[in-house]
């Protein structure tokens, strides 16, 4: 049963699922604040949501060392990335090119990932968060290239102290990470020249 | 009246049928065989496939028949190639002392063991065109020497013995061979990569720096160790099997260029060498890319890096003729809209400059009256 | 897994194997995430040469899907023979449906120009790109060059337009003229006329830029400030024409010099040739047009 749910699930169409998701996270990066569909494309063992999944099996491969969180790295989740990216894990989490955080709200601090050199700040990791819902929590305000004026969105769970952390990944530009939200059905995503305005209460 | 020009599409089918007419030639002359390329043209598909990067005789010699005999065209075809291929391992690195050793020569000992072997060599024929080829002689067999196939020590293990040549190179345990057909080029390099690029490079390039070390630009008091041509054998480890998998063999020259080195602050006076491979029989290309790999590693051995073929940057960023014709030859491309803001600037500033100079002349006048 | 044809089966969806798609995918989002900079990316040997647009055919393949409308330009124009080239490439190997109409393409591959009618939000304009590197003809070397974007230590490129005023009494670069992005990144435009270069400036549109040969890929998100480089006494100005396209009367595009004789005759006309037509298809006549010419005679 365990070995099924290892194997199966992976993109039905490869090439074209693969393309589908990467135009929405494509998208999503380049309009902060916007929220694009990625509809059930794979269906990973718990606790990998489904679109999580698509986007590590759409940007992860032998090359793209994987950091998983505490509940992803004890779970069959950990073997079906494996089996389907061939993803290697990271080390420490400064080696990871791609951080998957199935609990948001537990998350090491951002500072523990790549940030990138002055250099090169392209090497830094990517964080792919697992959010329950992108309208549901406390409205963030977003600034930032990719905004025409202001954009909302209200994803809920975030890591904790996120709006300051966000803050300070933001004071380290060019270098720092930048975050991938993915929800049950959509995904939204903050480069790291984002600016949090707000926060309301 | 103008009207825009159109049938972009149309003169492209009609160029291509053109280009295919003119690689045929004369109908009534019999086409070329693959066959015919790979057996008789074969140090033309030995380059290719050197800096082609993919050893495989018929593609390299379908490339040369298609590119009309234009061999940076064919290696162009077969670098497009090779891009589409899956990969499905990497081979153990391979061993040139266990090389069936068809050509070896050394310069720095009059003989040693398994002996200098000529083989098949340009070097002693005098060069008279010889009008009876066009005639297809009969061709006499060769002669074999007895023992040929014995494993035959690398000049640079001889000299080991002495302490007076510095060792191979060596990386940390966990380096894994770069590609740079995989991963973006970043300067300052590391020698594996610079080889790699060095064996795509192209010949003239190389040959051109590698001869100017020569002349005093970097110069690097060469002996070639040796020269070796033959055939070696690919293994590759497979998880599965507790002993390597045996793929085949293919042919391969290597040349250990022998350097005298009177010691820096980094490293104590001793030989030091510069390495050539490629695939295939190509001894000119092994030597010059054995002079050049001894000039780029100037910083590595603390000399000062005063000439071009010293320069990495400089040589591996242009040693590559595919990327070189591409550019230079992009040029024919239209560039009217840059050039259109060109002639705007400068027929503006001849006109500014005009003015003044007649009005510089108009105040002389007057100055003068 | 599906193909939409038969007659690619031998290649992958739009050319490229997958793994390098991913590749190049991630390249393009960290572009974007730090817009300007100048992504490494390990560019592929493709089936067309260096300097041809290898860097633009990578994105636009590691972009492109079945619901895509491709355009592709040339000097502004869909009919020059490299944009023909390129543009037939991807419907052999990857079926999608093209245009030559700005409004209804999904992604516009260009060399030199953007085009004139206005681009949205729903589309991305593949640059391709020569040189990446604005500094490159200041100074050579790739070690120095990414010191200086890591330091954001541009005195360099303002020393060289200063002596341009000195010497000419402008700024003496026409083209691929240099801009800084969202106040970081110096970034080459790629050699479009400076003329498109307030274009780039708040687009609606992604603009992506590929680079094969140099193996860079960079990015300009939308509603992104893009600022060309002048000084407060000699600020940025853009190229004027005296007179309006001869075949459409457009006023305030760029146009192209067309000679007519040997005799120094020559006419002005639009170099976004789709502009023209559609112009002259609503009605708008230059001086020149053939009706204009026709009536007259």
């Amino acid at each position: 049963m365990e070995q099924m749910d290892v194997i199966d699930g992976g993109f039905a169409a490869p090439v074209f699922d693969a393309q589908t998701v990467f135009r929405a996270v494509m998208d999503a990066m380049a309009r902060p604040g916007t929220i694009q569909p990625v509809v059930g494309l794979t269906q990973p063992p718990a606790p990998l949501s489904a679109t999580a999944g698509a986007v590590a099996l759409t940007l992860c491969d032998h090359d793209t060392p994987l950091w998983l969180d505490a509940g992803l790295q004890v779970s069959t989740a950990r073997s079906w990335i494996a089996f389907h990216a061939g993803a290697p894990l990271a080390a420490t989490p400064a080696d990871a090119h791609f951080a998957l955080v199935a609990s948001p709200a537990n998350m090491i601090s951002v500072e523990n990932f790549a940030q990138g050199t002055q250099e090169y700040p392209d090497r830094s990791t990517t964080l792919v968060l697992q959010v329950e819902s992108l309208t549901e929590g406390t409205p963030l305000h977003l600034e930032g290239p990719g905004i025409e004026t202001s954009a909302t969105i209200a994803p809920t769970p975030l890591p904790r102290h996120f709006v300051e952390q966000w803050k300070q990944n933001g004071a380290r530009f060019p270098r720092g990470v930048d975050v991938i939200l993915a929800a049950p059905d959509a995904v939204a995503c903050l480069p790291r020249t984002t600016r949090i305005k707000t926060m309301e209460a | 009246m103008y009207v825009a020009v159109k049938g972009g599409e149309a003169a492209i089918a009609n160029a291509h049928r053109l280009l295919a007419d003119r690689r045929r030639g004369d109908r009534s002359v019999p086409a070329l065989r693959i066959d015919q390329i790979v057996e008789q043209l074969a140090l033309g598909v030995d380059r290719v496939m050197s800096e082609g990067s993919l050893y495989d005789r018929e593609l390299a010699a379908l490339a040369i028949m298609q590119s009309r005999g234009d061999l940076i065209e064919a290696i162009f075809l077969v670098r497009a190639y090779r891009t589409t291929l899956p990969r499905f391992g990497y081979t153990r690195p391979i061993d040139t002392a266990a090389m069936q050793v068809e050509r070896r020569v050394s310069a720095t000992y009059k003989d040693l063991p398994g002996g200098q072997l000529l083989g098949p060599t340009f070097d002693y024929t005098h060069r008279l065109l010889d009008p009876e080829l066009a005639n297809d002689p009969a061709i006499a067999e060769p002669e074999q020497r007895e023992g040929d196939g014995q494993r035959m020590a690398r000049v640079s293990e001889i000299l080991a013995h002495e302490g007076l040549i510095e060792a191979d190179g060596e990386l940390p345990e966990d380096h894994l061979t770069g590609d740079i057909t995989r991963e973006p080029l970043e300067f300052p390099m590391e020698r594996d990569i610079r080889l790699q690029a060095l064996s795509r490079g192209d010949e003239g390039f190389l040959l051109a720096l590698g001869y100017s070390t020569q002349r005093g630009y970097g110069r690097s008091h060469p002996f070639v160790g040796e020269v070796r041509i033959g055939e070696v054998e690919l293994e590759l480890d497979v998880p599965e099997l507790p002993f390597p998998v045996t793929l085949g063999r293919i042919r391969v020259t290597e040349c250990q260029m022998v350097n005298q080195f009177k010691g820096s602050a980094k490293a104590p006076p001793q030989f030091t060498r510069g390495y050539g491979l490629v695939f295939g029989q190509s001894e000119r290309k092994a030597m010059a890319m054995s002079l050049c790999d001894r000039a780029l590693r100037a910083g590595e051995l603390g000399e000062d890096i005063t000439a071009p073929a010293q320069d990495e940057e400089f040589v591996i960023s242009h040693s590559d003729n595919v990327q070189a014709t591409g550019f230079v030859e992009h040029l024919k491309l239209p560039h009217y809209v840059d050039f259109q803001a060109e002639l705007d600037l400068v027929r503006r500033m001849r006109s500014e400059h005009d003015k003044r100079n007649q009005s510089n002349e108009t105040e002389q006048r007057e100055a003068a009256e | 897994m599906s193909t939409p044809a038969t007659d690619i089966a031998t290649y992958n969806f739009a050319y490229l194997d997958e793994q390098t798609k991913r590749m190049i995918r991630r390249a393009i989002l960290k572009g974007i995430a730090i817009p300007g900079y100048q992504v490494p990316f390990a560019s592929r040997e493709m089936p067309m040469p260096y300097g041809w647009g290898t860097g633009g055919v990578q994105v636009t393949a590691a972009i492109i899907g079945p619901d895509d409308v491709l355009k592709v330009i040339d000097q502004g124009a869909d009919d020059t023979t490299n944009a023909v080239s390129i543009r037939a490439f991807f419907q052999k190997v990857a079926d999608v449906a093209v245009t030559t109409e700005t409004a209804k393409a999904t992604i516009i591959q260009t060399r030199h120009r953007i085009p004139e009618h206005p681009l949205t939000g729903g589309q991305t304009l593949v640059y391709q790109v020569p040189i990446p590197e604005p500094l490159r003809f200041l100074e050579p070397r790739e070690t120095e060059t990414r010191k200086m974007h890591a330091l954001e230590e541009y005195g360099l490129m303002h020393v060289k337009l200063y002596e341009d005023i000195a010497r000419h009494g402008r700024i003496a670069t026409t083209y691929a003229y240099p801009v800084k992005v969202e106040g970081r990144y110096v970034m080459d435009p790629s050699p479009t006329p400076k003329f498109d270069n307030p274009k780039m400036h708040m687009s609606p549109a992604l603009q992506l830029f590929g680079a094969g040969r140099e193996k860079r890929i960079y990015a300009v998100p939308p509603f992104t400030k893009v600022v060309s480089l002048d000084f407060e006494d000699h600020p940025f100005e853009i190229q004027t024409f005296d007179q309006p396209c001869a075949l459409c009367g457009a006023e305030q595009v760029y146009l192209d010099e067309v000679i007519l004789d040997d005799k120094g005759g020559h006419m002005f006309v639009c170099s976004d040739t789709d502009h023209c037509e559609t112009r002259q298809a609503c009605g708008h006549r230059g001086h020149l047009s053939p009706d204009i010419l026709e009536t007259a005679r």
